[in-house]
């Protein structure tokens, strides 16, 4: 089912996951956001820009370690843990902050 | 945790067998694969204008490739030993999760245009023609088994449903019918060499990470090596292993214990997967060419030993056909078995002595069991029958002062399955997995009230992230799910080990400096 960003259609799969993540735009994250009643804070975006990052360096999203560790070091320790970022992101950071990052689905035993 | 839009059972003290409730789940079913996911494995990407004839083609293939399919098809005597014992009909009531109503989906057909009686008189032994309707019953049906085999245990003939649901899906997948989950990993395997998709890069600097950790940590220099050739041991380990929690905690165990054992391994960038989901789909020649990767690396590497990480039907793979499907391994060591258990590795070296262990490490948690259906009913390990149920217990126990077992209807051969299973793991099947679980849900809840068991060890890549989806709608908490590898890198005291005692004297020389 497309999605409507900007006035422009993008198209996403079965699971609500950008086709094409060239399209990506900050606009993609806020309506998917706003579809799972969730308000995008600062602290929602440092973890989007984070993963934005990492998938183009690697093509693909980072182990849940290696953005825990991130975080960690960007926000404090207290916030470098899988709770902070269920917390931020209640599907799991993995599946809904790769979503509205753009960003494919990580797939697999995960 | 994500809303829900089904009911979640509540949890009784007992697990009760539920009245029937027809068609309860007649709506689950998971994405179809598109055409770019089904052509990789040699599948056509629609169902093709004359389907049933290509169907009933593939099915009669495979009867004559499988005598064991025909003998479960032909022997079923209706006795109904099996109808309390799978997890999806306890948590979902419908019928046709009862382990012969799903058997009979695709005895019906079989009949029909198979046995003499099916083909005249089809109204007097239930023989189906195979309609649309029928396909339908089987595509959502045949993605509500997680080939756990409990059931076939307790069939007086042995029949396997495991083997019925993965011909069910070999034949849908023949005919363009085929799982989004299952077929898009698959060929992320053949494509990138694991199930994620995790290219080499990301992997060499997650490993990396990994390496800096356990150094902060501890103050030793653990190494998580990749691609080293003339290693001696290769580990084939989940990519889950590289990526999420628990599953982590567990490799960074594997490497205390190479390490501590003083033996040289390497992980392969190319068998950067130990799962085979060739055998959820059961397709022979899929599942071949997954695991031809892991020769080929052997190979390549020119490595002595291939050790498996924790992964249970990968084990049930490579335990019971790897030498079939990618063997011989004459250029092995013959001096260790082909291949090996993590598990197995981990026993001996803590019965020779060579682990420093600190089991108090652990007295934070009340530890029980979970054992994986496919290597408890699907496999052995060590040299005694039992192993397999044994060996994780025994190394548990070495590791951590309090453990405590579930009841006995609910561990060993005659486990609940984690609920996601066989190719299920997926987010379009959450009703299914959260329903699924609940036998398992009820037996650990009994353990928690009665012996305050705080956490859940379990040594499959599967059963982690369910139990980690699934635990909170049962209002338990995700992180009670531990790797048993995570038990004995808590508990190891690697030589050289900076000890709390030094850490707190390097802070006092901090602050008098």
């Amino acid at each position: 089912m497309p999605i409507e960003v900007d006035g422009k259609s993008l198209e996403t799969d079965e699971e609500g996951y950008l086709a094409n993540i060239n399209e990506w735009v900050p606009g993609v994250a806020g309506v998917m956001a706003k579809e799972d009643e969730l308000e995008l804070t600062d602290e929602h975006w440092d973890i989007i820009n984070f993963l934005r990052e990492y998938y183009e360096e690697y093509q693909i999203a980072p182990a849940v370690r290696v953005l825990t560790k991130a975080v960690g070091k960007k926000m404090g320790k207290d916030k470098g843990n899988s709770k902070y970022l269920y917390g931020l992101f209640p599907y799991g950071p993995g599946k809904q902050a790769c979503r509205y990052a753009g960003l494919p689905k990580p797939t697999g035993c995960v | 945790m994500a809303k829900t839009d089904f009911d979640i059972p509540q949890l009784e003290e007992y697990t009760e067998t539920p009245a029937l409730e027809v068609g309860t789940m007649a709506h689950s079913k998971p994405f179809v694969a598109k055409v770019q996911f089904q052509e990789p494995l040699g599948y056509p990407g629609e169902l093709p204008e004359d389907w049933q004839k290509q169907a009933i083609d593939a099915m009669g293939d495979l009867l004559g490739k499988y005598r064991s399919l025909q003998v479960y098809l032909d022997s079923c005597v209706k006795c109904g030993a099996c109808t309390d014992k799978c997890h999806y009909y306890l948590g979902t009531k419908d019928p046709k999760n009862m382990p012969v109503g799903r058997q009979d989906l695709l005895r019906k057909v079989y009949r029909r245009y198979f046995t003499f009686a099916g083909k005249y008189f089809p109204a007097l032994v239930g023989a189906k023609d195979l309609t649309k309707d029928v396909l339908d019953d089987w595509y959502s049906y045949f993605h509500q088994c997680s080939q756990c085999r409990r059931c076939s245990v307790f069939c007086p003939y042995g029949i396997d449903t495991a083997e019925i649901s993965m011909a069910a899906r070999e034949i849908m997948a023949r005919i363009g019918v085929g799982q989004k989950y299952c077929n898009e990993i698959i060929g992320k395997v053949f494509k990138i060499g694991n199930n994620l998709g995790l290219p080499e890069a990301a992997l060499a600097d997650t490993l990396e990470g990994l390496e800096e950790d356990v150094e902060d940590e501890t103050g030793v220099a653990v190494k998580y090596p990749l691609d080293q050739k003339g290693a001696d041991i290769l580990l084939v380990t989940p990519s889950a292993d590289f990526f999420a929690e628990p599953h982590v905690d567990g490799l960074i165990g594997y490497g205390k214990v190479f390490h501590e054992a003083g033996v040289s391994w390497t992980l392969s960038s190319k068998a950067s997967e130990a799962a085979n989901f060739g055998m959820f789909i059961g397709s022979y020649e899929n599942m071949r060419r997954i695991s031809m990767r892991i020769r080929e690396a052997a190979l390549e590497l020119g490595v002595k030993r291939i050790i498996f990480g924790e992964c249970g039907h990968a084990w049930r793979v490579a335990y019971s056909f790897l030498n079939t499907l990618a063997g011989p391994f004459d250029f092995l060591d013959p001096k260790y078995p082909v291949p090996q258990h993590i598990l197995e590795f981990t026993w001996e070296e803590i019965q020779k002595g060579t682990l420093n262990i600190d089991k108090s490490a652990n007295d934070d948690m009340v530890l029980t069991y979970h054992d994986s259906c496919n290597v408890a009913r699907a496999s052995r390990m060590g040299t005694e029958p039992g192993g397999q149920f044994m060996i994780p217990r025994n190394v548990i126990k070495a590791v951590c002062n309090n453990f405590v077992d579930m009841a006995p209807e609910t561990i060993h051969e005659n486990t609940f399955c984690c609920g996601g299973g066989g190719g299920l793991l997926t987010d379009d099947l959450m009703e299914l997995r959260v329903k699924g679980a609940k036998p398992r849900m009820e037996a650990l809840s009994h353990v928690i009230e009665e012996h305050g068991v705080t956490n859940m060890a379990a040594m499959c890549a599967i059963c982690k992230s369910q139990f980690t989806k699934v635990l909170p709608y049962y209002g338990m908490s995700m992180d009670m799910i531990v790797s048993v590898h995570q038990l004995v890198s808590n508990a190891i005291v690697l030589t050289g080990q900076h000890t709390d005692e030094d850490q707190v004297s390097t802070g006092d020389e901090q602050v008098a400096a």
